[in-house]
């Protein structure tokens, strides 16, 4: 386990252990507690007969609809039994106990982690995972590497100047293309801001990234965005907005709507560890649960919120223990696992499609670069856990390992796809370098459908300034 | 999507509970969802209990729709409506009584009405809905309960009101008074009133804040050459600041007198009946500033 993941859980174990074991000391001058701390009893787990041919074991959690079923009987250790000490309450009858049992705050033991592929990427035996073609597997597999080299370039423009802004998406390779897939071009992609490897798994060219960053003529955006704001109405990937979750409540809307015009599609919304702590989390998830929106909320866990560590943004289990707590199913995943995120996110969202209900993918992972070119992680965050992740955990490795393990890939294939795709980014930027910035018309259209009267009076003000005083205007930027 | 005025009153029946909903109790919440179904196509009409309750929606508002057309350069347009009571209703406290046409006035990407009469709100409603930006629509809860003559054509069920007209509900030669709201309603009694002292006045009925129709405010003051603005809002950076700074931008020279403002009291609203009756502008509030904008006034002490 990453050391990250292991201080924390060992943390928890710590205090719940002292807590357990030694409560003399604790209470030493005090009547023993009239309460005990309740372990939340095993949830019984069936294989479901249905979809997935038993790909994954649902867990069979009620859903309190108000019918007239009992509730689970309470055991003989509380001491009752019996339908006549029950509650008849909206949402389901409810036993009543005799002892306080207070809900322990976190559970003994870990949410497990879905994974297919062991660090040396051989499939993990007994291991249920949804089959890819080799076409499949190495278009994800070059997908991961050209992201990774997007990255590493655009970065290093923003170091040369020639950008303004930039943030990568390294150590998240996996998450990005196989999670874009398992879906399917129709369904609606809301992301966070580190996710253009939807956008490149679904057709965006290298070239229109470029322009996006350079702000040029040829963005869709018209200048109007800072770099790595991406969107793209054909491809079905919303405009990135800076706001941490706004996308979340706009994703249950959009799949709401899908789901009024009986489309087969879902909607998904990508976040991190730290848009979890919104308030726009929390209405999203309830909201999707209660309309039932077929949308799949798919968590980046990488371990960072800029500078604020998971152990400083919240105190559950991650964000994966949330979904129950909304009546949502939830799965947790090994996020650099290239095959496990596919199954999960394929496995979502035939759910969401065929049931018409919300799904909860955590994904673990790391944030290997900074948080973007802001940002020195290195002045909050130890040298050699970055390093740790970038090597030992990378997920790019890890897959190729299974690829060149299936032989399907060569040593050879490697260094051609590696100098192909650096190539064409260099030749990318220069082009979008060179190509002239948008237009001034395009100062004042699209605030409104239709340009006002204030507008438009506003650009002759301007065109008549940089008439009288030529020598203020840019000479390259178009009138 | 919450209402306990009853507007919506009959909707359920008629369009069904996959159009109506009720929700969780979240603006932010119901109000992302309602962009994000706008950005998919839908036509959205989210109803805010009162727009005090729009501040803890204000960032999906302004960040999610407001600004989208604009920086996804046409490609996601929001073609939703908030509509809701503003403004101070009677004896409901500082947190249900704020007049937000400022505020949303303000942002470049929103357009904003006020209706006042029962044509106000049928035809600019109707015009909001179909417009393909979004529209935060003020409605006034006391203004519910009051009743207005209308006529056939606006009765018809393709009758709507054109957005950026203000209306002449009176007209007059002597001074022009702009309202919006409930304080139309106002003017009009102050207006009655001063044509008995012999002044005619002209009450601009704005209907549209943004965009306002600086055109139609300009041809009135200069015909009457005197201006009174009026707004139930806070006074710094209200409304009313904005109608003044467009006529003394075009209209300047045919301005015979200052522009007089007339707005709420600049304190959060209090609830004491006697106190709430001195935190909104009145009937002669209005009177006396037509006189003082005529030079019919007694002179006023020079304020701090």
């Amino acid at each position: 386990m990453a050391p990250w993941l292991v201080r924390t859980s060992s943390q928890l174990v710590r205090r719940a252990a002292r807590r357990l074991l030694s409560p003399s000391q604790h209470r030493r001058h005090r009547a023993p507690a009239p309460w005990k701390l309740c372990s939340v009893p095993p949830v019984p787990r069936t294989t479901s007969p249905a979809a997935g041919g038993g790909l994954w074991e649902f867990c069979s959690v009620r859903r309190f609809t108000g019918d007239s079923s009992p509730a689970a009987a309470s055991t003989a250790e509380d001491g009752l039994a019996g339908g006549e000490l029950e509650l008849d309450f909206p949402g389901g009858k409810v036993s009543f106990v005799a002892e306080m049992n207070f809900l322990p705050e976190s559970q003994k033991e870990r949410i497990n982690c879905y994974r297919v592929l062991d660090d040396d990427g051989r499939t993990v035996s007994g291991s249920k995972f949804q089959e890819v073609s080799k076409e499949m597997a190495l278009k994800m597999y070059s997908e991961m590497v050209t992201l990774q080299i997007m990255d590493t370039i655009f970065y290093e423009a923003q170091r040369q100047g020639r950008i303004s802004f930039y943030l990568t998406s390294h150590g998240e390779e996996a998450i990005n293309i196989a999670s874009a897939a398992a879906l399917s071009i129709d369904d609606i992609v809301l992301p966070q801001y580190r996710e253009p490897g939807v956008l490149l798994w679904r057709g965006f060219t290298l070239q229109e990234f470029a322009n996006q960053c350079f702000g040029n003529s040829l963005d869709y955006g018209k200048g109007r965005q800072m770099p790595i704001h991406y969107g793209s109405n054909r491809l079905n990937y919303f405009t990135v907005s800076s706001p941490i979750a706004t996308q979340l409540p706009h994703a249950v809307g959009a799949a709401y709507s899908l789901k009024m015009d009986k489309k087969e599609a879902c909607a998904i919304t990508y976040f991190g560890d730290g848009g979890t702590s919104e308030g726009d989390f929390h209405a999203a998830l309830n909201f999707a649960a209660v309309m039932e929106a077929p949308v799949i909320f798919f968590c980046r866990n990488n371990g960072w919120a800029i500078s604020t560590p998971t152990a400083e943004q919240f105190r559950s289990d991650g964000a994966v223990v949330r979904g129950q707590a909304y009546g949502m199913r939830s799965i947790r995943v090994d996020g650099n696992d290239a095959l496990a995120v596919y199954s999960a996110v394929h496995i979502a969202r035939e759910m969401a499609i065929t049931e018409g209900r919300p799904i909860l993918v955590e994904a673990l992972t790391y944030r290997v670069g900074h948080h973007s070119t802001s940002d020195d992680s290195t002045k909050y965050r130890p040298v050699d856990e970055i390093e740790h992740w970038r090597t030992a955990r990378d997920p790019i490795s890890r897959y190729r390992k299974w690829v060149q393990g299936n032989g399907w890939w060569s040593d050879s294939d490697e260094s051609e796809l590696r100098n192909s795709v650096r190539q064409e980014l260099l030749q990318a930027i220069q082009v979008a370098e060179r190509m002239p910035k948008p237009p001034l018309t395009e100062l004042f259209t699209d605030v409104y459908d239709e340009i006002p009267s204030n507008l438009r009076e506003q650009e002759r003000l301007l065109r008549d300034a940089i008439k009288k005083h030529p020598a203020d205007y840019p000479a390259d930027v178009r009138v | 999507m919450m209402c306990s005025i009853q507007i919506t009153k009959g909707l359920l029946d008629k369009y069904g509970p996959d159009r109506v909903l009720d929700t969780p109790i979240t603006e932010a919440g119901f109000t992302g969802i309602a962009v994000g179904a706008a950005y998919q196509g839908l036509r959205p009409v989210v109803e805010f209990m009162t727009f005090n309750f729009s501040m803890q929606a204000i960032d999906h508002i302004i960040n999610s729709a407001a600004k989208s057309n604009y920086m996804s350069a046409g490609q996601i347009s929001v073609p939703i409506v908030f509509r809701g009571p503003n403004g101070a209703a009677a004896g409901v406290g500082a947190q249900h009584s704020q007049c937000y046409a400022a505020w949303y006035a303000h942002v470049p990407g929103l357009k904003v009405l006020a209706p006042y009469s029962a044509e106000d709100a049928r035809g600019l409603l109707k015009s909001a809905i179909r417009d393909p930006d979004p529209v935060v629509f003020l409605e006034n809860e006391l203004l519910y309960g009051e009743s207005f003559p209308i006529s056939a054509e606006v009765l018809d069920s393709s009758f709507s009101l054109p957005i950026g007209k203000a209306k002449i509900e009176r007209e007059g030669k002597d001074i022009t008074i702009t309202a919006y709201s409930k304080m139309v309603g106002y003017a009009l009694q102050a207006a009655e009133i001063l044509s008995k002292e012999g002044i005619s006045a002209e009450v601009i009925n704005l209907r549209s804040i943004r965009p306002l129709d600086r055109a139609a405010i300009n041809a009135s003051v200069r015909k009457t050459n005197r201006l009174v603005t009026l707004e139930e809002g806070f006074p710094q950076h209200g409304v009313g600041s904005e109608i003044c700074m467009s006529v003394v931008e075009e209209s300047f020279e045919y301005l015979d007198a200052p522009v007089e403002r007339i707005a709420g009291a600049d304190v959060p609203m209090p609830y004491a009946a006697n106190l709430e009756r001195m935190a909104v502008p009145q009937v002669d509030d209005i009177v006396r500033a037509a006189k003082r904008a005529c030079y019919r006034a007694a002179p006023m002490a020079a304020t701090a």
